[in-house]
């Protein structure tokens, strides 16, 4: 039996907010938000492989109020959780593990997420119809 | 001394760092390799689906038909499924502390993830033979 008496280190609460702490976080909910978010992909696929109707009302939806917010929403994960993604990957190797890098790079993988997709939704936004 | 197991131990064992269960090394190396690849196959769905946004029904079609969309696209289905199922597991694992809850997470979604890689290649692979 695991001994419950144990000391138990504090939780979230108990810390004060750093950047470091978000982008940690961030990246687990957008890769959740990501996983589901596939389904939409396959969604797509699949209408297109259906047939013409299918594949309208696909874009219907996408293209609806609440679609438009969700696919902004999903642009983001992605591009939040790839920037993060690639700067977990330098970690890997073992670079960028002074503090002020560690805290630097937080706040380039939020600040280019930010503006990748911005850039991509002025692009649809202006460029073509919606979805 | 606790236990005389550990004792036992041949000292390779440990030293070829495959962990308890003997599969930490793979699912850490496999969830990076994907990554490298959905770095460069993420970039390129991304720009794809930019390409379409004026598309009809037609020409959406016939661009994913294009051998080298449809092969990409596959893989990035098959990669992005993948990398989901070790990342979600990581959660499930972190954050389910019952059992059964924790098992049967862990099987859906793998489940979930075969069949919606298998669905999405077979969407494509309709769409790239005009089925």
């Amino acid at each position: 039996m695991a001994d419950t008496r144990r000391p138990l280190s504090p939780h979230l609460q108990i810390y004060k907010w750093q950047v470091q702490m978000v982008t940690s976080i961030l990246h687990r909910a957008t890769g959740i938000a990501l996983a589901v978010g596939t389904l939409i992909i396959l969604w797509g696929l699949l209408s297109l492989a259906a047939g013409e109707d299918a594949f309208n009302q696909f874009k219907i939806c996408t293209g609806s109020p609440l679609g438009m917010i969700l696919m902004i929403g999903w642009t983001w994960a992605l591009f939040y959780h790839l920037c993060n993604g690639i700067r977990h990957l330098i970690q890997d190797a073992g670079a960028g593990y002074a503090i002020s890098q560690f805290v630097r790079s937080s706040w380039l993988s939020i600040i280019v997420s930010i503006v990748l997709t911005l850039l991509v939704w002025a692009y649809v936004l202006t460029a073509g119809g919606a979805a | 001394m606790s236990t005389n197991a550990k004792d036992l131990q041949n000292p390779l064992k440990r030293a070829r760092g495959l962990g308890s269960a003997q599969s930490g090394v793979s699912h850490w190396w496999t969830q990076r390799v994907t990554a490298a690849g959905l770095v460069l196959l993420g970039i390129w769905f991304v720009v794809l689906v930019l390409g379409l946004l004026h598309a009809d029904y037609a020409m959406a079609r016939a661009a994913v038909a294009k051998p080298w969309n449809a092969v990409l696209l596959v893989a990035f289905l098959i990669t992005a499924f993948w990398h989901a199922v070790l990342g979600l597991q990581v959660v499930i694992e972190d954050y389910v502390h019952t059992r059964w809850k924790e098992v049967f997470l862990l099987v859906a979604i793998k489940f979930l993830a075969v069949l919606g890689a298998l669905a999405g290649a077979l969407a494509v692979l309709r769409i790239a033979l005009g089925a």
